[in-house]
């Protein structure tokens, strides 16, 4: 498949930094409208993309692999699978319906529209890339128009939001950066597909690199890394960036950076941590020489901290974009944990080959990919009602609201659903994800889904926490003469959320099985 | 598939039943929702559940929009209960149904290198559940039009318990544990909404927060159950688990995966114990019950009969092989997931029944009545009387359906009277003096007028005969009146089935028949207690004087679901009377016990139970309890009539315990200070502000301090020691703090434009050396 003579993947990489320019240099009139339109081709062309994915054939498709930086053997190598296709697809959703909702922008519409678009190169960029060098390079590309996006557009704690998660992200950064290096020497290739099969069995000269054991190389090559994807998913404790970003971005930096910019990470540990460190995952580590437990066990602790610790602090707060903020952190641990398990499995399988904990893996596998896909689409949808009631009210304290299904009836039901969502209602999306995650972690790390139980119960907590505040009780006399009823506009741009939510609870085989059969590979089932 | 295969094909159809209810609650939320903006201040919206906001707007539903809601929902669950019949109708045709089954399913989810399917399942217990729950939830539709009539949210109030049954139908007809969950989720969520109906009142949303974290405090245990299953059978299709034995002896023996001392069924089984302790308010989740009962009344009969607390014991009923792998209930064997049940439920029923013989409201005595029957059934699975907890579960819902639709007519009723003397009393113009001081007491009294209390009422039976004789005989079935009543035969089921097992020696069954014994006695006299109180006598307000529900479609719609259930709450019990029952027993069981005979079959043959042998012990006990509650009801409450003004006689006899019963043995008061109040301390002040904010971020904060100090140490060092020729070495911490700077000189969109633009050209730089554009161009 080729546009304009330029491969499919490619050109969608290309095309929402093109349109940045086109939006940039196109009157203030008709930005907003340009905008959308772009966004939206782009989107159909990513829809295009997932459905004429072939989910039987193995391998990545649609593979482009040109040489671009051969002295370091970095390539443009692009190409996606399963679990590419459904981020893909997320990203080419969500993007138009983030620039539809920044309609209400009223200030440098174009520079806004434009880092948006622009913001979208650096995602898909991400999801595509099958070179080290290009994901780093791309990963590092998203942050800089979030950045502005918050620093320009967001709310009155703007300035200190955006440094804040610029400099944790860079601070990760800065490890991966090492450690990508560090890979890249040794192997002597970028190309993800061969460091796959080549750095696991790496060993240096005689157990040694640069006279370091190769082991600890290795270990600190997995932590450069492991940190980085940890700040971005964002596993507890790594998380503080999280409620000050999404809090103070303006709705559509929130919907896409909570939609789609979290999973950058998630799908790290699954493209490049779980893969290329197996022996490192299960290898031996001791906690000031009283806990034994390996780096899967760890990562599948903090999960479960995210889990339970993420809802309990939605539960604690008084503002509704840092409750939503929270909410990521509580089901963007279910993520987490999902693939705590899938690198443990990996990892033993990979040293012993005895298929132990391989079913459950790929089931919690399933679950977690699933969940980014599902989290990016509740996330997306809680934000914009956020956004929608603060536009309206200029105020993001719960305590305000109050009573708003009175003169808000359509507002609240949709409010009603998108939270049901996000609780992970069975028949809705969520359910599906956190079960197969409960599932596949469930034999595995037994005693932390049981602990991780507590969170799912608080999400209840905080789920009902912000019905109650914003549509139950009497109204608040204080919104008399508001208008507060959600506006065609909004509707139109949650309307596709809600309804993949339903169809994805429904019937969830019209995504899973791309996603299964992917890592059926990788996990090798 | 031709949709003609649907209804010609006795393993489809079933897949229909809810999609009735589904559908019309999709109908009524998209489309017939139209409003009309109203002042606040209009009749069509304030009332005592819709405060006034002065110079507000309101939208209120449309006349057209009511009536096609009533409508479409009509229409739903009529075809539901349509093709119910048609299934059941099937069903009873075939022999031994249960050995063969109707079922089919399709594969709906990948996982790995197989699929989880989903379908439907119709056996004995899923028929004699479409007998129930289509038929109850029917008269609960058509007594919500009049209950509803002057609602100003009435069609959501249709989508919604459209919504309702159709999840309750669609676990019933489930063929697996996980679409079982999602039935039992989304009923939670409609109960959730519905007792949250009213939800500018307080006591309605806070009831209707309690009613959805407590069962969710079961519902996530009850996940962890259905993972464990899944993890270790592979499957959660209830055939598959329940009707093989293999399996069953796999889950026996299988030691559990933590609490070494059960069996992997045993953690499971406790698990889905707990969800149902949740759903079906059993101790020590009870508390949310009562409180539900904020929501408009036919949602009460929703929840209490025919379709919430039902799921929760038809779940267990469902997984009762599971449950029992590995007992042998009838030689008194229990392990540890029969015990929990048969303690559990014996101790609720006792429990709560103490509770509902202090109770004022009618409603709530209703509820408390409720969790006491659950548990009577709860105990009954427990020593594995399984055919008696069934029959109790059908007889129950019928005739508490009843009793709670016959409670709102009350309430309705209290409330037309009181709207009444109130229009009386302005009319009453000659105590012109006291006017003013009359207007006083006579907006205070509105205020504190409770519509439901008891102890406002008194001889109904005089303005609202037939809500009289119909709850008198939904009441005389709870009560367990003898050979007449439904409720008789199946409480006197569990009771024969736990003699049996006492007269044996075993401790549960002795337990479970004396606690449910003395709570049968409770039930009987708490019964006849609310009947007088509420029929009896003579009317002890001006409201209760003028109390009845007029005359035209209200009243219609009304009465006539009560007349319908009362026919059952007498006549269900006859296909359940045992064969050796003198007289009876030839009449109606001829040669064989047809409910019992019927149900059995749902199980492997290897626990299917057997017919305990006639035996007078139990029956006696039966007669004694119902009979003497009803007697003891009879002199405190009807011989002697409450007067107006005259305190309880329980009050001076029980004393202090009096107190306690009338808070509920202060379980509120507890949970919120152990368990309510500690976790939204935890929640605001631990964890997001001492955790996040506090030693996460400030250990950051620290950090970032000290960068910007060794940036602005470093800058100085560059200008005045090495002045330009180090430039380059302290780049990367010097970075952060220049950068910080940079922020504060506003001009950032300098940066951004160059920064973009610089983004850019090195994007397409790198597009154009990688050869992709040499290439196309190629």
């Amino acid at each position: 498949m080729a546009i304009f003579g330029i491969d499919i993947l490619t050109f969608l990489v290309i095309a929402p930094a093109l349109s940045a320019v086109i939006v940039l240099l196109l009157p203030r009139a008709v930005a907003r409208w340009g905008a959308l339109a772009l966004a939206t081709i782009i989107g159909a062309l990513c829809i295009a993309v997932f459905f004429s994915y072939d989910r039987a054939a193995a391998g990545y498709q649609m593979v482009v692999n040109t040489p671009w930086f051969p002295l370091i053997g970095a390539s443009w190598h692009v190409g996606i699978d399963g679990v590419s296709a459904t981020m893909v697809l997320l990203t080419g959703i969500l993007t138009p319906l983030a620039i539809l909702i920044s309609f209400e922008i009223e200030e440098r519409i174009n520079m806004h529209m434009a880092l948006l678009l622009f913001f979208e190169t650096g995602l898909l960029g991400v999801f595509v890339a099958l070179d080290l060098m290009i994901f780093f390079l791309f990963y590092e590309l998203s942050l800089v128009p979030m950045y502005f996006i918050i620093d320009q557009w967001g709310g009155p704690n703007r300035k200190y939001a955006a440094t804040k998660f610029m400099i944790y992200s860079i601070g990760g950064s800065l490890g991966m950066l090492l450690a990508t290096q560090l890979i890249g020497w040794t192997a002597g290739t970028f190309d993800i597909q061969m460091l796959t099969q080549i750095w696991p069995t790496f060993t240096g000269e005689n157990g040694t690199f640069l006279g370091i054991g190769i082991e600890a190389v290795k270990a600190w090559a997995f932590i450069g890394f492991f940190v980085a994807f940890c700040i971005k998913v964002p596993v507890w404790p790594f998380h503080t960036w999280l409620p000050d970003a999404h809090g103070e971005a303006p709705t559509a930096g929130s919907m896409l950076l909570a939609g789609v910019m979290l999973k950058l990470g998630a799908y790290g540990f699954l493209r490049l941590v779980i893969p290329f460190f197996p022996d490192v995952w299960i290898a031996d580590v001791n906690i000031l020489g009283v806990i034994q437990t390996n780096w899967a066990g760890i990562f599948a602790f903090l999960a479960m901290l995210g889990i339970v610790l993420g809802a309990f602090a939605a539960l604690g707060q008084n503002d509704i974009k840092r409750l939503v903020a929270y909410s990521s952190v509580n089901h963007m641990g279910f993520v987490a944990m999902g693939l705590a398990v899938a690198a443990l499995a990996y990892g033993q399988n990979w040293l012993d080959a005895t298929g132990q904990h391989l079913e459950s893996a790929i089931l919690a596998t399933n679950g977690a990919v699933l969940q980014m896909f599902n989290h990016g689409l509740s996330s997306a949808a809680m934000f914009l009602l956020a956004g929608a009631i603060y536009h309206k009210t200029h105020t993001r304290d719960l305590r305000e609201y109050g009573g708003f299904w009175v003169k808000a009836p359509i507002y609240g039901t949709i409010f009603v659903f998108t939270s049901m969502a996000s609780l992970g209602l069975p028949g809705l999306n969520g359910f599906i994800s956190e079960f197969l995650v409960v599932r596949g972690s469930w034999p595995v790390f037994t005693g932390l889904t049981v602990i991780a139980m507590l969170g799912l119960l608080f999400t209840g907590g905080y789920i009902l926490k912000g019905i109650r505040a914003v549509l139950h009780g009497p109204f608040n006399l204080k919104w008399r003469d508001y208008h507060l009823e959600i506006e065609v506009r909004e509707v139109v741009a949650i309307a596709p959320l809600l309804v993949l939510m339903l169809i994805t609870g429904v019937v969830p085989n019209w995504i899973l099985p791309v996603i299964n059969d992917t890592v059926l590979r990788i996990l090798g089932g | 598939m031709n949709p003609n295969d649907f209804l010609s094909d006795p393993n489809l159809l079933p897949w229909l039943i809810p999609v009735g209810p589904l559908v019309a609650f999709f109908i009524i939320m998209l489309f017939t929702n139209r409003a009309r903006l109203v002042p606040a201040t209009d009749h069509s919206y304030h009332d005592h559940n819709h405060p006034d906001y002065d110079g507000m707007i309101v939208p209120v539903v449309s006349f057209p929009s009511r009536v096609v809601s009533i409508v479409v929902a009509m229409i739903g669950i009529g075809l539901a209960w349509i093709l119910s019949l048609i299934v059941v109708g099937q069903g009873l045709g075939v022999e031994k149904l249960g050995k063969k089954v109707f079922e089919s399913s399709l594969p709906w989810m990948a996982t790995g290198v197989g699929s989880f399917s989903m379908g439907v399942l119709v056996d004995p217990l899923t028929v004699v559940m479409l007998v129930m729950v289509p038929l109850a939830c029917a008269m609960i539709f058509i007594y919500s039009i009049g209950y509803m009539a002057h609602d100003a949210r009435q069609s959501r109030f249709f989508a919604l318990i459209a919504l309702f049954a159709g999840a309750m139908l669609t676990l019933v007809v489930a063929d697996n544990l996980l679409l079982l969950f999602v039935g039992w989720e989304v009923m939670g969520l409609c109960s959730y909404l519905l007792i949250g109906f009213w939800f500018e009142k307080r006591s309605a949303y806070e009831a209707a927060i309690k009613a959805f974290t407590t069962t969710r405090v079961a519902d996530v245990i009850m996940l962890l159950g259905i993972a464990y299953l899944y993890a270790e059978t592979g499957t959660l299709s209830f055939r598959e688990i329940l009707y093989n034995h293999e399996v069953l002896e796999h889950l026996a023996t299988t030691p559990a995966i933590i609490f070494g001392g059960l069996s992997a069924a045993g953690l499971i089984g406790i698990f889905l114990i707990i969800g149902t302790i949740g759903k079906s308010a059993q101790f020590p989740l009870h508390v949310w019950l009562p409180d539900a009962m904020e929501g408009p009344t036919p949602v009460s009969a929703m929840i209490h009969a025919a379709a919430m607390v039902s799921a929760g014991i038809y779940a267990i009923v469902r997984m009762y092989p599971l449950l029992e792998a590995g007992s042998h209930p009838h030689e008194g064997q229990l392990l540890a997931p029969m015990m929990l049940m048969a303690v559990i439920g014996a101790f609720t029923a006792l429990f709560s029944a103490t509770i509902a013989v202090a109770q004022n409201d009618v409603k709530r005595v209703l509820a408390y009545s409720t969790i006491s029957q659950l548990g009577f059934m709860m105990a009954a699975l427990g020593i594995g009387a399984y055919i008696a907890a069934a029959f109790h579960l059908i007889t129950h819902a019928f005739f508490k359906a009843l009793l709670f639709m016959a409670s709102g007519a009350v309430i309705h009723g209290m409330e037309h009277g009181e709207a009444h003397a109130r229009a009386h009393a302005h009319h009453d113009d000659h105590h012109a003096a006291h006017d003013e001081h009359e207007a006083h007491h006579d907006a205070h009294a509105h205020a504190h007028f409770d519509p439901q209390d008891m102890m406002n009422m008194g001889g109904l039976r005089q303005t609202m005969p037939v809500t009289f004789y119909t709850f008198l005989i939904g009441g005389l079935s709870l009560a367990g009146l003898p050979l007449i009543t439904a409720g008789f035969w199946s409480k006197d089921e569990i009771l024969a089935d736990a003699w049996l097992g006492a007269s044996k020696g075993f401790g549960p069954h002795a337990l479970v028949f004396i606690l449910l014994a003395v709570a049968a006695f409770l039930t009987a006299f708490y019964t006849m207690r609310q009947l007088g109180l509420t029929f009896w006598g003579e009317p002890r307000t001006e409201a209760a004087r003028h109390a009845n529900l007029g005359r035209g479609v209200v009243s219609f719609t009304m009465t006539l679901p009560l007349i319908i259930l009362a026919f059952f709450a007498i006549t269900a019990g006859f296909v359940g009377v045992p064969p050796a029952f003198p007289v009876l027993g030839p009449i109606f069981s001829p040669e064989v016990n047809p409910f019992f005979e019927f149900v059995k079959y749902t199980l492997l043959p290897e626990i299917q139970p057997e017919k305990p042998p006639f035996n007078w012990i139990p029956v006696l006990t039966s007669f004694a309890v119902a009979l003497g509650g009803i007697a003891v009801g009879y002199l405190v409450y009807w011989r002697k009539p409450l007067q107006a003004g005259q305190e309880d006689p329980l009050v001076g006899f029980l004393g202090p315990v009096h107190t306690v019963l009338k808070h509920k043995y202060y379980f509120d008061e507890l949970y919120t200070a152990v368990f309510i109040n500690p976790s939204q301390w935890l929640a605001r002040v631990a964890v997001s502000q001492f955790l996040d904010r506090g030693i996460i971020d400030g250990i950051l904060h620290w950090i970032a301090r000290i960068a910007t100090w060794i940036g602005d140490f470093l800058k100085l060092l560059n200008t005045w020691l090495i002045d330009g020729v180090g430039d380059g070495i302290p780049e990367l911490v010097a970075l952060f703090g220049a950068w910080f700077r940079r922020i504060q000189t506003g001009r950032v969109q300098q940066y951004l434009l160059l920064i973009i633009i610089a983004a850019i050209v090195i994007a397409l730089v790198f597009v154009a050396s990688s050869g992709v554009l040499v290439q196309a161009a190629g």
